[in-house]
Order: structure tokens, then sequence, then C-alpha cells
């Protein structure tokens, strides 16, 4: 393998069980009940998934919630929308500590 | 993947051949056979039960090219049931017990006999369903097709791949999405879709890639809500459809280097409670030239009826068709997978 990550890799995410098989069951457990509709449809669990999954760069859950958001009938359209809103907010998380550069600005300067 | 406009076996395509599918889809890949699968549903092998819908396939030649179509259907086809198949029909029809009659194409409209088919099945008390794409109620020479339908009291069934835009005409063809519209605005006006009316309407959503259905119940309340509010249009049921891995969704699934994934996708899916519900057991399907099938994607794969049951309408001899074995193959998954699926939607 030549690389960190391996499409192939995503069918042994249960072999993690092996180390701490009653953790493992317990996160099941509170995985699916997690996106099972409920106030929020599956759809949108599954769009949320996918905006969370380019926030924090998974190429895991990237695909596993392509996937899934297509499977509970979403488009490209509404998948490109929440991958802006997962942008967005990280974009605007790094802008938003501007406003410590500018207290430390303020204080240091004259 | 590229619109097509004539037909895979226009073209000489490898794939318009059923054995070359069947060699595809039946080249195992590691996948238990479809008849093991069964087991678990602890009924024995798959085995029909009384007719309740025959399933009439009056031809394949259609005024769309859709890219999933398990017919290979399009204008070149010129496959089409004659009037006189169409009698051996209808005394069986006559004859038996079969509440349902369901007509497929191509596009059924563009039988020259259809009218006078499905005026005949309609004076022997049938329910008829017919399979419409739509766009061919706009067509020339079809322009009373709706009202005819209508008259005959003809529950409608069509596909609309998506309620918006992009996906209907990725799938069916540019500007098949808002010829649709049209012609739904039309048969809504008709009646169609309301139901004061007692005129069937139902839409059907086919998965646009490689990709399992979403739940049929979710996804019709967003259609529902979709077309009424940017349309102002109704219909009655929306039916999910899983799409079979066979014809040109084949090729797609080959071209784009997805089949491996979708079949064990399928696999992995397997419903024992949406396996009790196949249609097979309880639909016969007639191909154009009468020839007897399981279903309509046995009809396609040329997997006739099994050895001890009539081939030929002509020959429909109910005890023989009751109670026989279905002929099954990988592509069987198809209709086991998730929720299920048939020609009326999901199974569970």
């Amino acid at each position: 393998m030549d690389t960190y990550y391996d499409p192939k890799d995503l069918k042994k995410f249960a072999d993690i069980s092996e180390g701490a098989p009653e953790l493992w069951k317990k996160f099941n457990e509170w995985y699916g009940a997690v996106f099972k509709a409920g106030a929020l449809s599956e759809r949108e669990k599954s769009l949320i998934a996918l905006a969370v999954a380019h926030a924090i760069q998974c190429p895991y859950c990237i695909d596993a919630y392509t996937q899934a958001s297509l499977e509970k009938g979403a488009d490209l359209e509404q998948m490109t929308e929440a991958v802006h809103v997962a942008s967005a907010i990280r974009g605007g998380a790094s802008l938003v500590h501007g406003v410590q550069m500018k207290n430390v600005n303020e204080k240091l300067t004259m | 993947m590229q619109a097509r406009h004539k037909s895979m076996k226009a073209f000489g395509e490898n794939l318009a051949d059923a054995n070359e599918q069947l060699k595809i889809i039946n080249n195992s890949n590691g996948f238990p056979h479809f008849d093991e699968k069964f087991e678990i549903v602890g009924e024995g092998p798959l085995r029909a039960g009384k007719v309740e819908i025959l399933q009439v396939n009056v031809g394949k030649m259609c005024n769309q090219v859709c890219k999933h179509c398990h017919v290979d259907a399009g204008p070149d086809r010129k496959e089409i049931m004659t009037k006189e198949t169409m009698q051996y029909c209808l005394d069986v029809l006559a004859n038996n017990d079969i509440p349902t009659v369901d007509l497929t194409g191509g596009a059924p409209e563009m039988n020259p006999n259809f009218k006078w088919f499905v005026d005949k099945i309609k004076k022997l008390n049938k329910h008829v369903i017919v399979r419409s794409n739509l766009t061919i109620l706009e067509t020339n020479g079809y322009a009373d097709y709706a009202e005819f339908m209508a008259n005959h009291k003809v529950e409608i069934v069509s596909s609309l791949p998506y309620y918006k835009k992009s996906f209907t005409d990725r799938q069916r063809g540019d500007g098949v999405f808002d010829k649709s519209i049209a012609v739904i605005k039309r048969l809504n006006e008709l009646g169609y879709g309301k139901e004061e009316t007692g005129l069937i309407f139902n839409l059907v959503y086919n998965p646009v890639g490689a990709f399992l259905p979403p739940s049929q119940e979710e996804l019709e309340r967003d259609y529902k809500r979709e077309l009424r509010d940017n349309f102002g249009i109704v219909f009655n049921n929306l039916y999910t459809i899983t799409n079979m891995p066979i014809s040109r969704y084949l090729d797609y699934l080959l071209q784009s280097g997805n089949y491996e994934s979708y079949m064990q996708k399928l696999v992995d899916a397997f419903n024992p409670a949406a396996a009790i519900g196949v249609m097979c057991k309880f639909t016969l399907s007639v191909g154009w030239n009468g020839r007897l099938f399981d279903c309509d994607f046995n009809q396609m794969l040329e997997l006739g009826l099994i050895d001890d049951a009539p081939k030929h309408i002509k020959d429909y001899n109910a005890s023989l068709i009751e109670g026989r074995r279905i002929v099954t193959g990988q592509h069987c998954y198809g209709c086991t997978a998730g929720s299920g699926s048939s020609c009326g939607g999901a199974t569970t």
C-alpha cells in the first residue's frame, strides 16, 4: 500500500471491534440510533454527515455519505450546498479569529 | 455517459445480446447464487402463485432512448405485438380470473392496435395499467391518447426519476422533464391524480446512478410537496424501483466501473421480507411475440418459463402456470434489496 487511505479499508471498519468489542457494540447502537429519522429526516441527517465529513476531511466518510445522501434522495445540488455550508463555517471560523488578532494588535500598538 | 439516440441493438453492441448479459451477471464473482440466498426466506424454492396481473409487453418501440432502459427500447426497435397475439391475450383474460392487465413496452401507445386492445380488455371488466413515458402523449399522432385513457379509466404509471430537471434529463434525455411536466398538467386537467375522480396516476422513481432507491414513503412526501409547490401538479403514489443490472443499465455499470460494487450492494441488502413479496409470485409476463416469462426482466434476458410450463400465451394453462418454479438468476437480487422492488414499487 503506497497511501494511508485505501477505499477497501472502509470495509474493515468493523475489525476495530477486535480491540474493544463492547465499546464497538455501544458505538454501533448509538450510531444507528443517531441516523434514524426523528425530528430530522434521514436525508437531512445524511447531508449533515456529508458536510461534517468535508469539514473534518475524512475520505471514508465523504465516500460513505455521498452514497448515503444519494440513497436518501438527495441530488448533486443539495450535496454541493451542504459542502458549501461546511466550507463557509471552516472559512468563517478562520476569519472570526481575526477578532483575536485585532485584540492583540490593539493592545500592542499605539 | 453520453445521451443515446438509438438502441444498443441498432449499434450491434455485444450487450444487446441476452446471452452476453447472462454471461456477465451469472458469473458469480463470489456472490451466493440467488436461490441459495432465497432459502433464508424458508418457503423452499421461489414459486408462483395465482396470476393476479398479466403484464403484456406490446412492443419495444419507444420515442425515448433512456440510459437505464432494461428493454433497450428506442425508435429503431421494430418488435411490435400483433393483433393476433393480442387476441390470444384477450382469450386468456376472458377465460381466467386475472383482474389486472399491465401494458408496457417500449411506449405501449406506439403499438398501432393499442386503443383496440385497451378497449377490448376494458370490455372484459379488467383493470388496465399503462406504463406511459408521458412525452409520447404530446407527440404528433398521439394527441388524443390521454383523453382515450381517461375515458377508459386506465391507470397511468410514469417514470419521473426526480422532481427536478437535472436528474430526469440525465437519465431520460434532454427536455424530457419539461415535456413530462407539461403532459402531467394535462393529465391533471383530465382528472388524473385527483382522489375524487378515481383516475389513478402514479409516478416512478429510478435512481439515476449506481445506488439504491430512498425510502418510498419519505420520497413520496418530497415529490408531492415539490411538484405541487413548483408546478401545481398532483399524483396518487410514488413507486421507488431499483435498477436491474441488465441491458443498458448493465452497460452503464460496466462502463462506469460500478458493476462489482453495485452487485455487492444488492447482495448485501438482500431483505427476506422483500423477497417474500416479489412480483413474479403473482405476475405473468407476455412478450411482444406472445412468449411467456416470469417477469419483464426475465423477458429481456430471454429466460422463458420453466420446462413443464407453457411457453406461449396461446397455450396458457392455469394449472401449469400456478405453482410453477420461477426461473432465477443473479439479477433477481435487484428485486429483493432493501425495501424491495417491483413494478408497483417497494414490496415491504
